[in-house]
């Protein structure tokens, strides 16, 4: 049932609509970007240049970006959502075929002004497509194999391509977003009962036909494995980073070392000290207290879009918050749970804080996308 | 619209409850993570905050001892012996050219050694340490640790290095180990962190390179807390590595190195292998080389002597090189002719000293011919027309079938480097590799193992043993790992008639023990060792018809290159097998003169296990060999042992 189809009592038109954004939302994000603003200006040892200033300039664009797609009706995204999938996942082939390889094997476009990842993009046009399409489906439909199918394909479609690239993690994240908003949209709770069975099914068979007759991997691929599950196996490798990481971290104690009195040299052993291992100078700097406040906020801001996804009728728009949101959560999850030596260490940034343009104008359109079914939802 | 209105309802509030779900789980992680940080942050921070501040923890990475490897009898081919080392820490040392010059102002280093390990410095991650020198002595590790102060950065250790005491004699089979290259880590895509290591040593040929992984054990670690001079205070953690397993492989060191000795001189190659169990016994190819050169570094001169040698001594011949069989082969084609029953044993065929075929002369070796031969008088005196004949009656696809069911055109599983296939020509192989058409004479030529037929000596020992046994024997090389003893099996009976088996051992023992039979004067005399065996000798020239008129080049009057590869196989005894042996001399001449004589002695040393008896030879020759005994019971390999180094 769509939009339309409510009794559309006051809509705000015009310029009002600023007055309508879920402001909450917006001062929760920007606190978040100025922790970023701040560690950078900290990491780069008490300087704007060369990361806390372009990674403002960048804010501001998306705050701006976020604003304009708020104030775009919701109905507007909606009919656009198969064209935006579309679109990226031509994007992502593109790549494949001509993108530039950064250091870490995410690529990239040059647009000029900007280096676009498609990857990035990709996180949330699926999110989109998939919350059109259960919109579109008569929700009797929804937990018939054929139309569980569908989107199972729209979602392993565009991560095939990124695990070209290759990005694991970025693929994993799309999977887990997709499934996520499967199980949201209400699909029968068999179908992901079976999948995760059946996936553990096949990483128990996998290890189990280790050193048989049977064995169904590479010697060489078994030991990428294990390194990548214990790295300390590999200790002048990745085990070295995740060890200086927990250090910087524990050595910050309740209330850490203060602003920019962080050992630096240490941390000049983290190569990415200021994208995806960031969260470890905020907290070897401000300590536990610091660190649990930005957990805090994070926590604030799904918060924000769950109820605001509750209190809206409409169902694409609030698939399409939930989906952002979760998209949100495995962001800063995924990262701490790496930096802290909890997961294995996947490329993945901490969303508004790392330094990155890919990453942060995606997120803040993302969030234009929460903001425009907020402002014109169904009242 | 009602319904409708009711479904949607219900599908909200299927939504609404689904969110709450996955909100709650988020929240629950979201505590985990929280957990987690507190437990870094609050319950080990003390530990952590002293290890951030007063002294640093450093991991090192603790290399494996790598496996050992030894003959059949225990006999240690290839050890580890201890090796005092000099090692540098960069990002401990600061100001690396300074350190080094102090250093070698203590110990002596000449230019190129602080050229080579700066540049190594320079190239590697500051964490790693780096092996300055090596091989250096006790009063040179005590000098640089009374120095210690002055050279932060730089520690003296212990590591192993690769020692192969049989040196030449095993360079073939084992082969050596050397320091990973780019080439090797493009190569392998291994993501061992042992690999990672500056100078660290894998194999690179042979047993050392086929075996690697099991040889090379995995790294353990250790967490030590440093001071600032990257000196170790105190072990805070151990991870333990796991050793290499020691190989044991089939191979007698003794009987290697009495094939070694015999061989030397020529280029040439052979094959021991035992009949009961596909064990092989002894490897030998020759010139060789001595493998401990390769360990430390092979000098440049030492290197291009080794290249440009025209014997080829860097070649493992036994397994990589391949070779036309010759009349070997005539084995094969009569297999083949006997079990499509197009011949019985004792039927005969003319040989006029030529077969004509298509217009073309085929001759036989003996140019007035044999007259009436059987398939032993044939073998025996090695005619060439009986096979011609039975070839074009049988057609080279069941000859080629044949020669695959004994072990010919099939790459054996044997652990060492580049082993051949050799090649068994069939009509469809010379489509696709030539785009031609098979004729009528490739056949012919096949038939007694010239043209496109190549074999390597493991092949053709392979061979034999399936003829002296009947059943399907596998090469092995590797008889335990780490104790465990590796399969081995007797091999399944062979799908051939065991009758026709049995004729061709007949006439093998003919080809050895009658009169007139082209071995003959290679036999051995000892009833109970007598040996079974077949002449080759394939030429690596077309003789023209002009040649022929005139007489054909005598093999002594032709350069080397140009001369006809000798060769022979044989097993012994003949009523009981116990050995088979394949001998390739290159561009020797004749097999029943150069190669025969070698392949007896290999046999009764073997059986004997030692140096046989003189009644074991004919009478004449027991002088001859006496003298020849002595000789090589003196020929030890050539290994660079520790008194040479201190020397």
């Amino acid at each position: 049932m769509s939009y339309l189809e409510y009794t559309v009592k006051s809509t705000p038109t015009g310029l009002r609509k600023i007055l309508f954004l879920n402001w909450p939302l917006t001062v929760l994000l920007s606190s978040v970007a100025c922790v970023g603003f701040l560690m950078l200006y900290s990491v780069a040892g008490g300087s704007f240049k060369p990361w806390a200033e372009p990674q403002m300039k960048r804010f501001a664009v998306g705050l701006v970006l976020m604003v304009a797609i708020g104030m775009t009706p919701i109905w507007f995204w909606r009919s656009i959502a198969l064209f935006c999938y579309g679109i990226t996942v031509i994007l992502l082939i593109a790549v494949d075929l001509f993108g530039e390889e950064g250091k870490g094997a995410q690529r990239w476009i040059d647009l000029g002004f900007m280096r676009l990842q498609p990857s990035e993009l990709m996180k949330i046009t699926l999110v989109m497509f998939l919350a059109a399409y259960y919109d579109w489906l008569p929700p009797e439909k929804k937990s018939r194999p054929l139309w569980v199918l569908l989107p199972i394909a729209i979602i392993l479609l565009p991560t095939a391509l990124v695990i070209q690239q290759p990005a694991l993690g970025t693929s994993l994240l799309l999977v887990m977003a997709g499934g996520g908003i499967m199980f949201l949209a209400g699909v029968h709770w068999a179908y992901f009962a079976a999948v995760i069975t059946s996936g553990v099914g096949l990483i128990v068979t996998v290890f189990q036909s280790r050193e048989t007759s049977w064995q169904l991997l590479n010697n060489y691929q078994y030991r990428r494995i294990d390194t990548f599950i214990d790295p300390s196996a590999d200790p002048l490798g990745a085990g070295y980073h995740i060890t200086q990481s927990k250090i910087a971290l524990g050595s910050g104690g309740w209330t850490g070392r203060g602003f920019m009195q962080g050992p630096q040299s240490r941390l000049n052993f983290l190569p990415e000290k200021h994208t995806d291992f960031i969260f470890t100078t905020l907290a070897e700097e401000f300590g536990f207290v610091g660190g649990i406040s930005l957990l805090a906020i994070y926590l604030l801001v799904i918060f924000f879009c769950i109820a605001s996804a509750l209190a809206n009728r409409d169902r694409f728009s609030s698939l399409l918050i939930l989906g952002i949101a979760l998209n949100f959560f495995l962001f800063f999850s995924v990262n701490m749970a790496m930096v802290m030596g909890l997961i294995p260490v996947v490329g993945v940034p901490l969303p508004l804080v790392s330094y990155g343009g890919s990453a942060m104008l995606v997120l803040m359109l993302a969030f234009g996308l929460v903001q425009s079914a907020h402002v014109h939802r169904p009242r | 619209m009602k319904r409708k209105n009711a479904d949607h309802e219900a599908n909200q509030s299927l939504m609404s409850r689904r969110a709450l779900v996955v909100g709650g789980l988020q929240f629950v992680l979201v505590g985990g993570l929280a957990a987690r940080m507190r437990h870094l942050q609050i319950n080990e921070a003390d530990q952590f905050r002293t290890l951030a501040e007063e002294n640093r923890i450093k991991f090192k990475l603790i290399p494996p001892a790598r496996g050992e490897v030894f003959d059949r009898n225990g006999v240690q081919l290839a050890q580890n012996v201890p090796n005092y080392q000099i090692k540098m820490v960069r990002e401990d040392t600061r100001d690396v050219e300074a350190v080094i010059a102090r250093l070698s102002q203590i110990i002596d280093l000449d230019e190129e050694t602080i050229e080579r390990a700066v540049a190594l410095i320079k190239r590697s991650a500051p964490f790693h340490p780096i092996t300055i020198t090596d091989n250096v002595t006790w009063e040179d590790i005590s000098r640089v640790s009374v120095n210690a102060p002055a050279l932060p950065g730089v520690t003296p250790e212990v590591g192993l290095s690769r020692v192969y005491p049989l040196g030449s004699d095993f360079a073939h089979i084992l082969g050596y180990v050397g320091p990973v290259s780019d080439y090797d880590m493009k190569r392998i895509d291994d993501p061992d962190p042992l690999l990672r290591i500056p100078r660290f040593q894998i194999g690179k040929v042979g047993v050392e390179a086929k075996e690697e992984i099991r040889l090379r054990g995995s790294a353990g670690s250790k967490q030590v807390e440093v001071n600032a001079a990257g000196r170790e205070m105190r072990e805070l953690g151990r991870r333990e590595g796991k050793p290499g397993a020691n190989i044991q492989l089939t191979i007698d060191s003794k009987l290697q190195n009495y094939l070694q000795a015999r061989l030397d001189g020529e280029s040439a190659s052979a094959v021991v292998i035992d009949c009961e169990t596909g064990d092989l016994v002894a490897i030998g190819s020759a010139p060789t080389y001595d493998p401990n050169l390769f360990v430390s570094g092979i000098s440049v001169a030492d290197y291009r002597e080794l290249t440009e040698n025209k014997f080829r001594p860097l070649a493992s011949k036994a397994v990589q090189g391949t070779y036309p069989p010759g009349s070997i082969f005539k084995m094969i084609t009569a297999m083949a002719a006997l079990e499509d029953g197009i011949i019985g044993p004792d039927d005969t065929v003319r040989c006029n000293g030529h077969l004509e075929v298509a217009d073309r002369k085929f001759h036989c070796w003996k140019r007035s011919g044999h007259g009436s031969v059987d398939l032993k008088n044939s073998l025996k005196r090695s005619c060439d027309v009986y096979y011609y004949d039975l070839a074009l009656k049988v057609g080279i696809e069941k000859i080629s079938t044949m020669a695959n069911v004994f072990g010919l055109g099939v790459r054996h599983n044997v652990e060492m480097s580049a082993v051949a296939r050799g090649l068994t020509p069939t009509k469809a192989w010379k489509k696709r590799v030539h785009d031609k058409d098979w004729v009528i004479g490739d056949t012919v030529n096949a038939s007694i193992g010239q043209g496109d037929m190549l074999a390597s000596p493991l092949q053709l020992a392979v061979m034999t043993a399936r003829l002296a046994t009947g059943r399907e024997v596998t090469p092995r090389l590797v008889k335990s790992v780490d104790g465990i003893e590796q399969a081995s099996d007797a091999g399944t009976p062979l799908k051939v008639d065991q009758n026709n088996l049995k004729k061709m051992r007949q006439a093998m023992f003919a080809v050895v023990n009658d009169r007139g039979g082209t071995a003959n004067k290679s036999r051995i005399t000892i009833d109970k060792m007598r040996m079974a065996g077949k002449t080759g000798t394939s030429q690596v020239r077309n003789i023209s018809a002009a040649e022929r008129r005139t007489g054909v080049v005598r093999n002594e009057d032709l350069p080397w290159e140009r001369r006809d590869h000798a060769l022979f196989v044989d097993f012994a005894p003949a009523d009981n097998p116990k050995y088979a042996v394949a001998v390739i001399v290159e561009h020797g001449g004749g097999g029943s003169t150069a190669a025969a004589p070698i392949a007896r002695d290999i046999t009764l040393q073997a059986l004997y296990d030692g140096p046989p008896p003189l009644e074991a030879y004919p009478s004449k020759d027991r002088g001859r060999i006496r003298s020849q005994q002595k000789r090589l019971a003196k020929m030890r390999p050539m290994a660079k042992t520790r008194d040479d180094d201190k020397a």
